[in-house]
Order: structure tokens, then sequence, then C-alpha cells
């Protein structure tokens, strides 16, 4: 029996869809019973949503009124505790799990596996290095206790259950620390999807040549349903927020369809992407690195082709 | 005194085209530029910021590894870290072991601060600063991309998947870096010279009380499977018209 303990991640009402890829990991180990741990200010909404995932066997749940912030210093020792008898522990590989998971494995001195995009046994794993440039499949010892992180691009999220599981209260923790504190999150809200869970996204790098001129693809993404990312050049550059880079370093993404406009394709970016199902790549140099990965190539001017693409999908 | 730890890893260089061997026992690393880690870089630069704003005293920077290392040491004196502390050792270090390494240098310095660049761009953890903070039973404030020192405590601004999210933590604390926290210094030639009169200590894991230990073993290397060869099309009337074929519009 592999019993695998993974961590919800939530904001404090709605489940984060990142959580069903992870028991989708999980389910794909062998003889797996999969609990699901819901820490929250006020559990019972998220836990509920967690309990009809299919595969789930049990959720617990720990309520405290610090959890209404996720700080990795405060939940990695209730969830050490919680982990106790458990042969796997699995986050997503969100800012939220790369923050936390690492703490957890530390306080339980297992070893963690990053970014795990298949399991072939409960103790062999394949996972990316080198920004995705090659593949190692790693065999932990015997015996160990495995945290991991679930690289989300790589699992569909596991389906609705047809009956609910049961939902468990876990005692609270009896201190935290207090010498982490939580100032502000400003987040640029916007009635787009979210880029890492998004079906279509819309993407732009330096050609854009200004924030300005991003705004084009805002407008051509709006008409998609799609949400709109960049690549680091174009963020480094100040024509797009942080939060929006695709790449090694910033968001691992699998839309069904990516499309790229002025990004030339720097490794970095496609380990990004590699999980997209449909690459579509629009750039005015036709030796641009990323035709080379795209289904569909275009070789022409953005700034002539996005009007015409925005004109031609509403018609 | 007012320490800062800064560690360095020893990565083939960011613009290295890795290749698996043939034989899938690992990536080609013979004859390949090394370098310093690109996040670790910016950490050792974010450390002398705060030392230059005089909030530090001293900029430690530490790797672990082969003798080689010493050449990325060396390049951190050269960039102005004060003094270097080399664990050497040949064997697999697996993050838990660097945090372990990591922490008993914390505790014998006496560090205000450890920061550690977010991941290596080899293995692509991103485990270690965040296991030294638990070992260390210290705050952490990971993927930073502004931070101020404001007497005990670091108000940390942190790349988060939400946007930016800001911290308060007490000192002594760690931080690992993202990218845009800042931008590196460039070594100038007469460091280089001076950074060979620096102190450059070594050590080995059993002095700092640590065995490596190696759970997790490689047992096969592979490229990424590549995806096939798409199609061109000549304007964006063909463009949506392939798009609708494949009824993603």
């Amino acid at each position: 029996m592999n019993k695998i303990l993974i961590v919800a991640e939530h904001d404090g009402s709605k489940l984060n869809p990142a959580t069903a890829k992870c028991v989708a990991c999980a389910q794909s180990i062998a003889d797996a019973e999969i609990t699901v741990a819901v820490l929250a200010a006020d559990p019972a909404a998220v836990a509920t949503q967690a309990a009809q995932i299919d595969g789930v066997s049990r959720v617990v749940t720990v309520s405290h009124a610090a959890y209404a912030r996720a700080l990795a210093a405060e939940l990695a020792p209730t969830v050490a505790a919680l982990a106790t008898g458990y042969s796997h522990i699995f986050g997503p590989s969100t800012t939220f799990g790369k923050d936390l998971m690492p703490r957890i494995a530390a306080l339980l001195g297992a070893p963690q596996l990053s970014d795990v995009m298949r399991a072939l046994s409960a103790s062999r794993f394949q996972r990316p290095i080198y920004a995705g440039n090659a593949i190692v499949t790693v065999e932990v010892e015997a015996g160990r206790q495995i945290v991991a992180t679930v690289r989300v691009a790589s699992f569909q999220p596991a389906a609705a259950a047809s009956s609910a599981a049961p939902i468990e209260a876990a005692a609270a923790p009896a201190a935290l620390p207090t010498h982490t504190r939580f100032v502000s999150v400003s987040a640029a809200r916007s009635d787009r999807p979210d880029l890492q869970t998004a079906a279509r996204v819309v993407s732009g790098g330096r050609a854009l040549g200004s924030a300005e001129n991003f705004q084009i693809l805002y407008a051509l993404a709006d008409k998609l349903g799609a949400a709109v990312g960049a690549s680091r050049a174009a963020v480094d550059a100040g024509y797009a927020a942080n939060d929006m880079q695709v790449g090694q370093t910033g968001k691992i993404i699998a839309p069904e369809l990516y499309l790229a406009f002025g990004i030339s394709g720097a490794i970095q970016h496609l380990t990004g992407i590699k999980d997209a199902r449909t690459i579509v790549a629009i750039n005015k140099d036709a030796e641009a690195p990323i035709f080379e990965v795209a289904d569909i190539g275009l070789v022409g001017d953005l700034f002539q082709i996005v009007p015409e693409l925005e004109k031609l999908i509403a018609s | 005194m007012k320490r800062i730890l800064v560690s360095i890893k020893r990565v083939v260089d960011y613009n290295v085209r890795i290749r698996v061997k043939p034989d899938g026992s690992g990536v080609i690393t013979d004859g390949v530029k090394m370098s310093i880690n690109p996040f670790d870089e910016i950490a050792l630069e974010e450390a002398l910021r705060i030392k230059e704003r005089g909030l530090a005293e001293e900029v430690i920077a530490v790797s672990i590894g082969p003798a080689d290392c010493q050449q990325q040491l060396r390049t951190a004196l050269a960039m102005g870290a004060d003094r270097a502390v080399h664990v050497q050792t040949d064997a697999v270090i697996e993050p838990l072991t660097a945090a372990q390494l990591l922490k008993a240098l914390a505790e014998r310095e006496g560090a205000m601060l450890a920061i550690l660049g977010k991941q290596a761009i080899d293995d692509d953890c991103n485990q270690t600063g965040q296991m030294l903070a638990a070992l260390w039973d210290r705050p952490q404030a990971t993927f930073a991309s502004k931070v101020e020192i404001d007497g005990a405590i670091a108000r940390v601004t942190r790349e988060v998947d939400a946007g930016l999210e800001t911290l308060e933590v007490d000192l002594p604390a760690v931080i690992t870096t993202d990218l845009r926290l800042n931008e590196p210094r460039y070594v100038k030639l007469p460091d280089i010279m001076k950074a060979k009169k620096k102190p450059l200590e070594t050590l080995d894991p059993a002095t700092l009380g640590v065995t490596p230990q190696e759970t997790i073993k490689a047992v096969q290397y592979e490229p990424p499977a590549a995806r096939s060869k798409g199609v061109m099309v000549k304007d964006t009337q063909e463009l949506v018209a392939a798009l609708r074929g494949k009824g993603l519009i």
C-alpha cells in the first residue's frame, strides 16, 4: 500500500485545479490510497471540493486563523506532523508548492523530487532537468518517505468522483512560528483566464516593442477568451508584468492553443510551452527557433497580422 | 559582526546547449564552459548591495563540491565577497545535504541573512533555500524581487503566481532570489587580481558534522521528446483556416 498525502492549494474558498492534477499523478502509482490535506482558516468549502475528486479516499482538514494566508513557515510543521505513516507527500509545482514542499521535506528529513512529470512506480519517477533539455529517471532509496512537487503541465486533472470522500478534522497546531508575517499581495487581477490553467494563451515577445503595443495582444486575447503571457525578454524590457513570464523560471503551461507573437523561442521559453497541444508561431524572422517547435508557423509582421486575426476571428 | 552567507553553485553555463550522452548515463559536461549559477550571482549582488548600504559588514561566499568550485569562488571574491568557504567533496550533493552544510555554516558564522539562488539551472530543484530555512528554524522569503533591510527585519517582495507578495521576516532569515531582483555587476580586471589575495577556506563535510547521503539515484538520462515538424502558412487567412480546421477557434 502506498499512502499518499496531497497538500491542497486554494485561495480560502476555491480549490486550485493544480490539486486535482496532483491526484492524477498519485493515481498513476499502483495501490495508492490518497488523502488530501486542506489547511485553511475555514476549510469547509475547499474540503468539500477536494472530497469530490475521483481517487481521493479521505480529506483531512486543519483549521487555524493563521491559515488565511499560505505561509510556508506556518504550514510546513503542520503538514510534517500529518505526514506520519505516509509514504509520499505531494504538492503542485506552482509557487505555492515550490515554496512549501522543500520546507516539509527538510522537517521530515526526506528527499524531494521537483517537477515530477511521470511516476513509473512508487519509487521511480521522471523529471526534467537543464530547462527541460534532458529528462532524468530517478530511483529513490527503498524505505524512504518521498516528498515531491508535481509538474502540473504534465497531468490532466483527475475526474469528479461519483460519491464524495469522507472529511475529517485534525487537531489544530499548538503553536505556530511568528517570525514571518504577510504584508500585502498586489495582483494585476483581470477578467482574463488564469495563465496557468487557460485553454488558450496569447503570448508576446520583445518584438512587441512597448507596453502600449502589448494592448493589441490583450484585444486579441479577449476575442479568443485567452490568457496573455510573455517571454522573459518582454518582461525584462518592462512590456509585461513579471507574473506573465512563461518559461523555465516563469510559468510552465500546457494550453490547448498557444499563439506566440514576436517570440524568437529561446530554449528557456520553449521549456515553458512544450506541453501545449498546438503551438502557433508568428515571427518576421523565418529562421527563429520557435518555428522548429511550432505546429503552425507564419512569417510576417505581427503588427499587421494581429489586427487581421482579430477581425477574421470575429467574422 | 553582521554577516551574509551566499551560496555559489558551479553549473554548466547558461548559454551552453545541453546534450544527453548517447549511452544515457548523463549530460555532456566535458570541455563545457562552467559558470556561477545565474541566480547565485543575483544573490551575491544583493548581498553586496546590502553591505554597500552599510547594513552588513561581511559577505561570505560558500560553494560545495569538487576542487574546481574554487574557480567560481574566486569569481565571487572578484565580484566583492570578502571571503570564501569551499566545502570540498566529490560526493553527490543532494539539496538536503547542501542545506545541512549551509545550516552548519550559517550557525558558525552567526549569519544575519543567507541569500541563495531560487534554483540551480542544472538540476532545476528549487529546494535548498527552503530546506535551509526549515533546518535553521528561521523564516524564508523565496523568489525575491525586492529586499529591504530595516533593523532586525527584512521586507521582501516575492514573485508568486498571483502577482507580487510582500512578507516581513525577522532576521536571521533565508532569502532566495528571482531573476529581476537586480542585475549583477561585471568583474573588473583589478578586482580579479585583488581576489587572489582574499581568504578562501577549505573544509570537508565531516568538519561541519555532515555526511552526504545519496538517496536519489539517477537511473537514465534521455533527451526530451521532440515535437513533430509543423506546417507553414502564407497569410492570416490561411492561419485562421488551419485553426478552424483543427477546431481550435
